[in-house]
């Protein structure tokens, strides 16, 4: 499941709702991102595209239900003004096994960095700025690649 | 054909939404492009350096040499900063 919204996000409560009947999980793994600052930083604003959005984090999670045996997972992605320490996104994976649902969870994350169409625009004591792709983000994603 | 423009792009382009109507020989996102960069100095702006210019087809990534047609979706975005 994805789901792109303005408000925050309770994890505890998304675990508990994703898991909830299921009692051939044995292992659930999360990643909660937040907004860092380094200093100096007010705010921060999520852009982004909406319908390619929905459609992009749902090929994302389509494909990682494709390579790894789950039996649930969510995607939450904040937009909007957010502050210091605000919650941005949310990966929930689940599966019978561990290591499937600690993997998938790190997938989803790679992906989403790449994949879905967010932009982050950065507000400091010098004004605002739109944050530059970085290129550890693209070798991330692409040790996911499969060969052959 | 409505073109789209997020983040900066859209700084640039003064401009988040624009209906055009290319020319029939205008059939690929390369193409495109070429064309949009060559009708005002501000979308050649947009354009000018297209190695940090990422393109979606009806809200699919997309390259230059994808395909483009009458009642296409295009959106023009720098790379992605999510996450």
């Amino acid at each position: 499941m994805i789901r792109v919204q303005r408000e925050a996000f309770d994890v505890g409560r998304e675990i508990a709702a994703l898991t909830a009947g299921n009692t051939r999980i044995g292992g659930v793994a999360s990643f909660v991102g937040l907004v860092r600052d380094l200093g100096g930083l007010r705010s921060m604003t999520l852009e982004h595209y909406p319908g390619m959005t929905e459609r992009q984090l749902e090929l994302i999670d389509a494909e990682a239900h494709r390579r790894w045996p789950l039996e649930a997972s969510l995607i939450v992605h904040r937009y909007g003004r957010l502050e210091p320490g605000d919650p941005i996104v949310l990966t929930i994976t689940a599966s019978a096994h561990r290591q499937a649902a600690f993997d998938s969870c790190n997938f989803l994350m790679d992906w989403l960095k790449t994949e879905a169409p967010f932009w982050k625009r950065e507000e400091g004591a010098d004004g605002e700025r739109w944050v530059d792709a970085r290129a550890d983000d693209d070798a991330a994603r692409e040790r996911w690649r499969e060969t052959g | 054909m409505k073109i789209l423009y997020f983040a900066w792009l859209r700084d640039k382009a003064g401009m988040s939404e624009w209906q055009v109507s290319p020319p029939p020989g205008i059939a690929t996102v390369g193409a495109l492009i070429d064309w949009l960069a060559a009708q005002n100095p501000g979308q050649a702006e947009v354009f000018a350096d297209r190695s940090v210019v990422r393109a979606a087809v009806n809200q699919d990534f997309a390259e230059a040499d994808t395909p483009v047609g009458p009642g296409d979706e295009v959106a023009f975005f720098p790379p992605v900063t999510g996450g």
